[in-house]
């Protein structure tokens, strides 16, 4: 199977841009999370990877060949959003039949099964499911689908927290059935942490982050004492922001440290957690004085 | 088995330390079988590939040992060889914070071995 490889995408809109020069490799059998704040891009490049949006610059290709209007290639991937293109008087089952005669391998029996877990009913039509009701539903046709590349632009949309913990549950069990890759955009960081094998991190346009989860979660630093220790220790590291209270600061580093640096008995490091990293990461200057 | 996650340690790591935990205190008895890495990831929302890390840790420390096609069972002795690995690893991992944090405190080696001894006769 091979990879998905973009170059110098690109996206802007009138004279806004909202992507500048993407570079990413997507590989096969991988589970990605995208993460970025609203308005970050991070739809923008879905669509413009899955070719719901024409690219103007740079491309897109898999194994080498353009996706750009090829239909055999892009019967590879899926992609889940918020866009509703569906008929609305369609009831959920026509829905099915509908995917099964354009994507060959809809798997019909899992799709059953998860309507049954989700207690969906079939017989409803699609402009009188729920919000919740309709990102289940999308779900689940992402998941039947035979494809090698599903992106889920925002999964669990209206989903109440039973219905998220078991959409996490059948993604990886369906993941370890039938490996394959998955582009997960949520703002459900700490729910997904875990599931996501890399991450991308998209912040004013620009690609930010573009490694494994696990050594992002390396990188991430928090570094807590007296205010002067810590300001000494943490001077020249890439402080991306801090708390204080009193005289009590907390100085959040994303990359190396110092080895040579004693660290001073006052002074504590531990790591933080990939929301929190992600917060301070994409918010200028974060100083929070509590 | 219980897992608890927190930030301070990779991932993996803390999966392999949860499941010797588990096997020490026989959730695991030797000889059986422990849960595969889907059903782990797919209770823990943890990633396949993550969980397996872990489990290659325990494999090559010999607590865990893979049956071609039958899955992961804990080793016979496995409990021994994790006990003697925790009391190997006990000065690193509780003296020497006890005595850092006792001069911190300005707690003197009389007053520490004392504390101890009132410890065992306690339990």
């Amino acid at each position: 199977m091979n990879a998905i490889k973009v170059t110098h995408l690109s996206k802007q809109f009138g004279k806004q841009t909202v992507l500048a020069d993407i570079n990413l490799t997507i590989e096969p059998n991988t589970i990605y999370g995208l993460l970025g704040r609203n308005g970050a891009g991070k739809s923008t490049l879905l669509n413009l990877i899955t070719n719901r949006l024409p690219s103007p610059a740079g491309m897109v290709t898999i194994g080498g060949g353009n996706v750009t209007n090829n239909d055999a290639l892009l019967n590879r991937i899926y992609m889940m959003s918020e866009a509703n293109l569906y008929p609305s008087r369609m009831p959920v089952s026509e829905i099915f039949k509908l995917t099964a005669d354009l994507y060959q391998g809809f798997d019909k029996d899992y799709a059953d099964a998860l309507v049954a877990k989700f207690e969906l009913d079939p017989r409803t039509r699609f402009n009188k499911l729920s919000t919740g009701y309709r990102s289940v539903m999308k779900l689940i046709i992402a998941l039947a689908v035979d494809v090698d590349y599903v992106f889920l632009d925002e999964p669990t949309l209206g989903l109440d927290a039973n219905h998220r913990q078991l959409f996490y549950e059948e993604l990886i069990d369906s993941y370890a059935e039938r490996p394959r890759t998955f582009v997960i955009s949520t703002h459900l960081i700490e729910e997904i942490a875990n599931v996501i094998e890399r991450v991308f991190v998209i912040q004013d346009h620009r690609l930010m982050i573009n490694d494994t989860t696990e050594n992002v979660l390396q990188e991430g630093y928090a570094i807590t004492g007296p205010s002067t220790e810590v300001q000494t220790y943490t001077e020249g590291l890439n402080v991306i922001g801090r708390e204080s209270l009193g005289n009590l600061l907390v100085q959040y580093v994303y990359g190396k440290l110092d080895n040579d640096r004693e660290i001073p008995d006052t002074v504590t490091v531990s790591h933080i957690d990939l929301q929190k990293l992600f917060i301070y990461l994409t918010s200028q200057g974060g100083h929070r004085e509590i | 088995m219980q897992f608890n996650f927190d930030s301070t340690e990779p991932l993996y790591l803390q999966v392999a330390d949860q499941l010797e935990e588990a096997i020490f205190l026989n959730s695991f008895q030797e000889g059986e079988q422990v849960p595969s890495t889907t059903e782990i990831s797919k209770q823990f929302h943890i990633n396949p590939a993550t969980v397996l890390k872990g489990m290659n840790i325990l494999v090559d420390s010999g607590f865990l040992e893979k049956k071609r096609g039958l899955g992961m069972f804990v080793t016979t002795g496995a409990n021994d060889k994790i006990r003697t690995k925790r009391q190997d690893e006990f000065y690193a991992d509780f003296v020497s914070n006890l005595v850092s944090e006792a001069k911190k405190l300005s707690l003197p080696e009389t007053a520490i071995i004392e504390m101890v001894k009132r410890g065992f006769e306690r339990s």
